[in-house]
């Protein structure tokens, strides 16, 4: 399980970037992405997915 | 006072070294006063060596010295409904809207270009978009590469305040000594209105809890930053309906905390920005509401009433953005630092202002000692150094100064369109400005053509050129005196 991020919607504002516990998300070439290898969907970690918690733009961090 | 002057032109645009020189030299102090105590009596002499060259703490510096914004924070930790992060458009003009968001070391190519062409720099500041204090490492980062380059400019962060007690240490080692912190609310209730979510402590909060975290984050920071001696700037943005009379209480809350400055700052709401506010019709106050409103505040802690809501990657004097001039395409990818040109106009305005400290003492006291109850809103339209010395067609905005009992102060600024662009001016724009002058007695500017002139005095605007290169107390002044039939100030220097 992981989750991605609808680049169309997203700011780039980086900030899902520097609170994902799992280091799964990074700028590649023009957009940010989550490795969906690495995401968690921060179980274990936080109650809910940090990225989709910060994110400010509705429905741009969601399920895969 | 209105003997000869450095022409500020041949100070701002980028000239050479020599040709600084000569400025400098022709310019020597027509007074006797170079040296005298040229500060305001209002603040201790500490405070004053603080903010004497930085634009938006001191109203006297702000004629002399530009600041720079770099955007390289993004982030943000909270939501607010009169921001809308997803779009940025280059023609607009309000916070937290850029053309180029930049790493700490583009940041740092830029301030460098920056320096090396505008004499007048001397802040640096990080304001958004996204929030300093949470996008922390790239705002450290910038600060210490700038700092070491470039030692005495001087760093300003700009922040939401959630975030602000984690790293006020840290702005206390690294010589941040201004901090903006924007407080709309201490009254959570209220807070619930403005802000939709904050994330903090790993996760999101909405409605009052979220309003209340945040406002006992930013009156924890505020207290560290005091607490430091760090001087602390509150930004308020005056949201009608919503916030505007609470901000009363916002004022003495801040005041009672050390805070250095108030600035209450209009919303911007225009639809076609998507903000929540924008789109919920919220509107903004208008300028006659802002001054009343400010005029309501004077007395609690200090006002600040020549802010000019800069976009958050601005560059130049408050009244003006050369940005554009500096994006990252136009600059070196190289840059070294040369320190003559700052080091140089720093000597010339060191003089310059001693004659225009004592020019303004003398013009004020004659206001004070005159006894009269009149009051005389001016507007000036200035390119800096204090004097009269835009053209009307050029200005871009005119400073709205007020002459009472109480002295001659700046209260504010209205914007206008350009009148005169490409050799003719356009009626609409004639009527705009008369719309944006509403309330103002008198107009001063350099020149003036006739045909304009005669139009705004045809519709109430009074308005003239006499005055053109004085210094703005000194024109004040005597427009007071002939305004209230008092003796005008005997001719000095
Ligand atoms: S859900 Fe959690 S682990 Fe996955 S990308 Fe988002 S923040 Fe990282
Ligand atoms: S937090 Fe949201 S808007 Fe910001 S970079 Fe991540 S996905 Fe994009
Ligand atoms: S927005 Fe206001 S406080 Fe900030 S730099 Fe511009 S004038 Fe100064």
């Amino acid at each position: 399980m992981a989750f991605r991020i609808i680049a169309s919607q997203c700011t780039q504002c980086g900030a899902c970037e520097f609170e994902c516990p799992s280091g799964a998300i990074k700028f590649k070439g023009e957009a940010y992405v989550i490795d969906p290898e690495k995401c968690t969907e921060c179980k274990g970690e936080f109650e809910l997915q940090q990225c989709a918690s910060v994110c400010p733009v509705p429905k741009t961090c969601i399920p895969a | 006072m209105s003997s000869p002057m450095i022409s500020l032109k041949s100070l701002t645009s980028t000239t050479t070294m020599n040709q600084l020189l000569a400025t400098a030299k022709s310019g020597a102090c027509a007074s006797s006063s170079c040296g005298s105590p040229a500060k305001p009596e209002d603040v201790d002499s500490a405070t004053w060596e603080k903010i004497k060259d930085h634009p938006c703490y001191s109203e006297e510096a702000h004629h002399y010295f530009a600041r720079m914004h770099v955007a390289v924070a993004p982030a943000c930790n909270i939501q607010c409904n009169y921001c809308n992060r997803k779009y940025d458009c280059a023609n607009e003009s309000r916070p937290g809207v850029v053309s180029e968001r930049l790493t700490p070391d583009q940041a740092l190519r830029k301030v460098i270009a920056v320096a090396n062409e505008v004499p007048q720099l001397s802040v640096l500041g990080i304001a958004g978009p996204g929030d300093g204090c949470y996008d922390w490492k790239k705002t450290k980062a910038t600060f210490e590469r700038v700092a070491s380059e470039i030692p005495d400019i001087k760093l300003c962060l700009s922040t939401n305040g959630l975030a602000l007690p984690d790293h006020v240490d840290e702005l206390a080692d690294m010589n941040v000594d201004h901090v903006t912190i924007t407080i709309n609310m201490v009254d959570p209730e209220i807070g619930a209105k403005i802000y939709p979510w904050i994330f903090h402590d790993h996760r999101r909060f909405t409605g009052l809890e979220a309003a209340k975290i945040l406002h006992e984050r930013q009156m924890l920071g505020l207290e560290m930053l005091t607490a430091r001696g760090i001087l602390t700037k509150i930004n308020s943005v005056m949201i009608p309906g919503v916030n505007d009379e609470h901000l009363v209480e916002v004022n003495k809350w801040v005041k009672e905390r050390g805070a250095f400055l108030h600035n209450v700052m209009p919303l911007i709401s225009d639809p076609v920005h998507g903000t929540y506010y924008g789109l919920t019709g919220q509107r903004g106050p208008r300028a006659v509401e802002l001054k009343t409103l400010q005029d309501r505040l004077d007395g609690g802690a200090r006002l600040m009433r020549h802010c000019r809501q800069c976009r958050a990657d601005a560059v130049g004097l408050l009244g003006e953005d050369r940005g554009q001039e500096f994006t990252l395409d136009r600059i070196p990818g190289e840059v070294r630092y040369d320190a003559s040109k700052r080091e140089t106009y720093r000597e010339v305005v060191a003089r310059e202002r001693g004659d225009h400290v004592t020019a303004k003492s003398e013009a004020i006291g004659m206001v004070k000692a005159a006894g009269s109850s009149g009051l005389l809103l001016v507007a000036v339209a200035t390119k800096g150094g204090g004097r009269i010395n835009e053209h009307f067609g050029h200005a871009k905005e005119f400073q709205v100064y007020e002459a009472s009992a109480i002295g001659i102060n700046l209260v504010g600024h209205r914007k206008v369109e350009q009148y005169c662009r490409g050799g003719w001016g356009e009626e609409s724009t004639l009527d705009d400005v008369i719309a944006a002058l509403e309330g103002i007695d008198i107009l001063l500017c350099a020149k003036i053509g006739d045909c304009p002139k005669d139009q705004l005095t045809e519709a109430g605007v009074r308005v003239t050129d006499d005055y053109g290169y004085d210094y703005i107390e000194t024109a004040v002044s005597a427009l007071y005196a002939a305004e209230f039939g008092l003796e005008p100030l005997a001719a000095t220097a």
